[in-house]
């Protein structure tokens, strides 16, 4: 176990450095003078030395790397040009609300998707299948910003039942701070829903066709014994890890959703940031983006091998 | 020859075993509704996309004061926007920047993709271990984030959107074509024509290339769905199609401002969005079991 951890870590290295070669050359892609085109309508050539020097756009490509790689790896993003702000401590500030609106939006996915997919393998080629494959089919063709304005505008301007934008900390008030996520976090766990419905339904079927199925059977249990002890536990294993792993998704879905339901979150802050021209906050959500994306993806392996006997060497 | 070794020659007995591959992949489409579903409300929007000039009712981008957020009516079936436009025209006419982008983003993506995929299955060492590396590097980014990354730094333009979604969905085909090459590399066939003298690249592209094709032609529908998602979702946050050109993401982002007043200029690009997307999905599922060779 520890062998395989080792190596697993060791694999993260080069993923990371390449990441941040990504990241860092986005830079690179801005037309004509990068100082120039950061500063936006600002024309003050103070404003501009200092973009210069920020970046050390004055040294050559490598040089300019290891300068923002150290800081990267020392918790330095650098600093935003519009907030006037370091992109450290407005990332940290808006992570939290996403990682609730996440949170939540997973929570929905599993109540959605593993039941219909039980269900859909268990009453395999019934009306219930059928109609648990065209939900899990719309989940995945719904633009969830479609899906967003559509409940807003039933949820919120023709019953009036949930509030339209907006967001309150949990710690100030759970109760609005529900009201005001739950449009938004069923709209992110809904396209979720539809993936872990059909993973879920192809796991059962797979199990249910197994021989130690076959010998619960045989010896006379309850058909509910039979798949919520037998068939479920063993199907479920790689859905929870496949889970973990859409929690990285989730993030990217955040963008829309937030933009559409107005909370001030992560997905948020790298729009503001991408017309504000505010780039090194742009390459700090991708940076932290990717790390979480990167680490959700080593956890799911050491959990998948953990809960997974066969697996242990 | 004796009987025992006739008796090894397997025999052909029914006429599906005698027809080309594609034809048995193309038979068993059309047995699938979904499939030919999908492929005829694809075929309806590219007609519409083609021909727009003609059967749009009004011009796309022609204002109108006194036309401002009217109902759907006889003369305006889809009704009008914030500044009078057509919507049902500016929907037909946003047809083409979402099918555009669908295939020209898959386009750049299987272009990249597919040349690294099987240099890396098909050489295998040093340069395996790098390309896999900087396709883990991408796919660690999720691809809508990736994708705005991308369109901010390039500026916001419908070719800038395409490109940037061509970019992050190039990594899937990088991976499903090493390891589709991987698999096929060690076939008999590839060994025969290694044996007879076949340099590297004609074995990549004329022996290993058409046996992952089905695999290939698979992914690439099920990836159009997505890129025209994505397309859709730029355009949304003002990175894609710039006004007053109509697409379908952009005329979504204007409908939000006025939904109270105008739901109906919400509810058809979104609706159109989802049935290209739904029909991408479908014919990608049919084309999966179609091409499934398990599924003989």
């Amino acid at each position: 176990m520890l062998n395989f951890l080792a190596r697993r870590i060791a694999q993260l290295i080069p993923t990371l450095f390449f990441v941040s070669i990504l990241i860092f050359s986005l830079q690179q892609l801005l037309p004509g003078d990068p100082a120039l085109v950061m500063a936006g309508e600002e024309r003050d050539p103070a404003v501009i030395e200092q973009i210069r020097k920020q970046y050390r756009l004055d040294q050559p490509i490598p040089v300019q790397y290891v300068y923002w790689a150290k800081g990267v790896l020392l918790g330095d993003f650098g600093e935003s040009l519009r907030i006037k702000m370091p992109v450290r401590e407005l990332i940290a500030q808006k992570l939290p609300v996403t990682l609730q609106l996440a949170a939540m939006a997973i929570v929905i996915a599993f109540l959605i998707g593993i039941p219909a997919g039980i269900i859909s393998a268990v009453r395999k080629g019934t009306a219930w299948d059928y109609g648990a494959n065209l939900f899990a089919l719309w989940g995945i063709s719904t633009p969830n910003f479609w899906l967003g304005i559509m409940l807003i505008f039933f949820f919120s301007i023709k019953l009036g039942w949930l509030p339209a934008s907006g967001y309150v900390p949990l710690t100030e008030d759970w109760r609005a701070s529900l009201a005001a996520t739950i449009m938004p976090a069923f709209v992110l766990g809904n396209a979720i829903a539809a993936i872990l419905m059909r993973h879920t339904r192809s796991a059962m079927l797979q199990v249910l066709d197994s021989d130690y199925v076959r010998t619960a059977r045989a010896k006379g249990l309850s058909e509910r014994s039979v798949i919520l002890k037998h068939a479920m536990r063993n199907a479920l294993t790689p859905i929870i890890t496949l889970g973990a792993l859409e929690l990285g998704t989730l993030l990217s879905g955040a963008v829309l959703t937030e933009q559409i339901f107005s909370i001030p979150g992560f997905g948020k802050l790298i729009v503001d940031a991408v017309f504000n021209r505010d780039y090194a906050v742009v390459q700090g959500v991708v940076l932290v983006t990717a790390t979480i994306y990167i680490t959700l993806n080593l956890i799911a392996d050491v959990a998948y091998i953990l809960v997974n006997p066969r697996l242990r060497g | 020859m004796t009987d025992a070794a006739l008796s090894t020659i397997p025999v052909i007995e029914t006429a599906e075993e005698l027809e080309s591959p594609s034809r048995r992949a193309l038979r068993r489409l059309v047995k699938r509704k979904g499939a030919v579903l999908g492929f005829i409300v694809l075929a309806i929007f590219i007609v519409l996309a083609l021909l727009a000039p003609l059967l749009a009712p009004y011009d796309p981008i022609a204002t109108s004061w006194t036309l401002v957020r009217k109902p759907p009516s006889a003369l305006h079936w889809f009704g009008t926007d914030d500044l009078g436009r057509d919507v049902l025209t500016r929907v037909i006419y946003g047809a083409r920047a979402s099918l555009l982008a669908g295939a020209i983003s898959i386009g750049i993506a299987l272009a990249v993709g597919v040349p690294l995929g099987l240099l890396s299955g098909y050489r295998g060492g040093f340069i395996d271990a790098l390309i896999s590396r900087m396709t883990d590097a991408m796919l660690a980014c999720p691809s809508l984030i990736l994708a705005i990354a991308f369109a901010a730094f390039l500026g916001p333009s419908l070719g800038n959107a395409m490109i940037a979604i061509g970019i992050t969905a190039t990594p899937i085909f990088v991976r499903l074509t090493r390891a589709q090459t991987m698999n096929v590399k060690v076939e008999d066939y590839v060994e025969a024509a290694r044996a007879i003298g076949n340099p590297r690249w004609r074995i990549a592209l004329f022996h290993i290339l058409p046996n992952i094709l089905p695999a290939l032609l698979v992914q690439a529908t099920l990836s159009i769905a997505t890129a025209i998602i994505a397309e859709a979702a730029l355009s949304f946050l003002g990175l894609g199609q710039q006004p007053p050109a109509p697409s379908w993401g952009s005329m979504l982002n204007a409908a939000q401002r006025f939904l109270t007043s105008a739901p109906w200029m919400a509810i058809w690009p979104g609706l159109a969005i989802f049935l290209v997307v739904l029909s991408f999905n479908l014919l990608g599922d049919g084309l999966r079991d179609a091409l499934d060779p398990r599924a003989r």
